[in-house]
């Protein structure tokens, strides 16, 4: 009985020590990715590929989530609201529902199943096939070459992306609200515009910046961590994506503390 | 010149170096011959730092010094697996170096260098545009050879350059190496565990086992050399001092 527990009490210690120790790893990895960003070389070619791929290339999956999501929302609201005569909050809590939670956490977690996965995924493969070895041999700094211009691209167009999102969700409940639920369209589009501050736009734009950095960070991560072969590769191809999941929601918690708690 | 003393590397309980000391003369051929998994890439990579030695000491001629973009400006290297970069086209794999970086030239004479050495390794000016995916095994080698000397380096280095090719093409690579070397007059260092490709690259052979460098001497005395390790090696036999696993 005494050997049991001691097992499954070392189990607990060696994940949460496992755990810590990782915390540990991605913080270092950020650190070295901070630090590099800010000395040359540069690499402008690979940082404009990372905007369109992660960028211009994610509109069309953040949209559709978006639109699909908003329009949800506003027949979510309405047959809530509906139970005790509060049809008429449709617009103001689709506004704050997009913009303050669904747009970021949504668009974060398309961005780490979408570019958290290819990144982990290339860059696993380029280390198993000697890729990382030889960009080294070449005098190219492989934080500076793959890490940094995903991470920055990341941090810029996500923000886009969310804020993107945010209205398209916005025009899907519009669509739903005025379509299907009788809701005049001016009146519609006043109410939102009314009812959403600078505040609950900004939090937006900043939890798509830092959704965005742990995407694409994780993804850099998993990847130069990657172990040998086909299996190494899906290893960090699905530790990358569950960790920046994960860690995008905890970040979504703190974000929303800190910006309407306090 | 290099010069390996004492050199130790373990990973985990696995200790593959158990003291490497070896020197491989300037413009000379050495071929470093071994079992699987006896340590020789890890030598290798532990002279570009791609691994750090546990102890000991590895020297080349001219030193490191405070510049390490410079330090590697020096060397070349072919990769077993070719190691090109999938996302570009091979004339952006193999002029890579004069892309970017201390040695950065404008495209279009990176671009006509990067078709020069491809013309050099025996490729046609139509392969610079194709991706590394679109080419068989024997010309990714040669685009790996291409782009390893692309920057004219004082050390090359090899690493199972004729591995899953077929007997010809090997041939080949192996001619290119030798052809390369010598008007080059570089610095090379192939690992393999091909005899053909020792007898047709090498200057010098320096065999390893068990961490430490077994024997080592002129590729003409490799036949004689009595000893029984290496005989048991070039000759391929099961029997032996050689441990074979079954």
């Amino acid at each position: 009985m005494t050997g049991v527990l001691t097992g499954i009490l070392g189990g607990i210690g060696a994940t949460v020590l496992g755990l810590l120790a990782m915390i540990g790893r991605v913080t270092i990895f950020l650190g070295q990715t901070l630090s590099h960003m800010v000395r040359p070389p540069f690499y402008p070619r690979e940082f404009g590929s990372a905007l369109l791929t992660i960028g211009w290339l994610s509109l069309p999956v953040v949209g559709l989530t978006a639109i699909f999501t908003g329009g949800a929302l506003a027949l979510q609201i309405y047959a809530g609201g509906s139970r005790f005569d509060a049809e008429a909050v449709v617009p103001q809590i689709v506004a704050i529902g997009m913009v303050r939670e669904l747009g970021p956490v949504l668009v974060g977690l398309m961005i780490a199943a979408r570019v958290t996965s290819s990144i982990a995924a290339e860059i696993a493969t380029m280390k198993v096939t000697e890729q990382i070895d030889a960009l080294v041999t070449l005098s190219t700094h492989p934080m500076k070459y793959l890490t940094v211009p995903r991470v920055l691209a990341a941090l810029i167009t996500v923000p886009v992306l969310v804020g993107v999102g945010d209205v398209i969700g916005i025009l899907g409940g519009y669509q739903v609200a005025t379509g299907q639920l009788g809701f005049n369209p001016a009146a519609y589009l006043k109410n939102t515009i009314d009812f959403l501050e600078p505040l609950d736009v900004i939090s937006s734009l900043v939890k798509g910046a830092v959704f965005g950095v742990i995407a694409a960070l994780m993804g850099c991560y998993s990847g130069m961590n990657s172990g040998r072969g086909a299996q190494g590769v899906g290893r960090a191809t699905k530790s990358a994506v569950e960790a920046a999941a994960v860690m995008i929601l905890a970040a979504n918690f703190l974000l929303t503390g800190v910006f309407f708690s306090l | 010149m290099i010069r390996f003393d004492d050199v130790h590397k373990s990973f985990g309980p696995k200790k593959v170096l158990r003291g490497m000391t070896l020197e491989v003369p300037k413009g000379e051929s050495m071929v470093i011959i071994g079992g699987s998994g006896t340590g020789k890439s890890v030598a290798l990579k532990c002279v570009l730092g791609l691994i750090r030695p546990d102890s000991g000491t590895i020297t080349v001629e001219g030193g490191e010094g405070r510049d390490r973009d410079a330090f590697l400006a020096r060397f070349g290297m072919l990769f077993q697996g070719g190691a090109l970069f999938d996302s570009l086209p091979v004339w952006q794999n193999v002029a890579f170096r004069l892309l970017r970086g201390s040695l950065k030239r404008p495209r279009d004479e990176a671009k006509a260098i990067a078709v020069e050495k491809l013309r050099r390794v025996g490729l046609k000016p139509d392969v610079a545009d194709l991706f590394p995916a679109e080419l068989s095994g024997g010309m990714q080698k040669r685009v790996g050879l291409a782009r390893a000397i692309c920057a004219d380096p004082e050390i090359i280095f090899f690493d199972e350059p004729t591995t899953g090719l077929d007997p010809i093409m090997a041939g080949v690579i192996n001619e290119l190496i030798r052809e390369i070397v010598t008007e080059m007059g570089a610095t090379a260092m192939t690992i393999t565990h091909d005899m053909t490709s020792v007898r047709a690259i090498a200057d010098r052979v320096a065999m390893l086992h068990d961490g430490v460098i077994q024997w080592t001497g002129p590729v003409g005395q490799m036949d004689t050399s009595g000893d029984p390790y290496l005989d048991q090696f070039i000759h391929g036999r099961a029997e032996g001092p050689i441990e074979a696993v079954r």
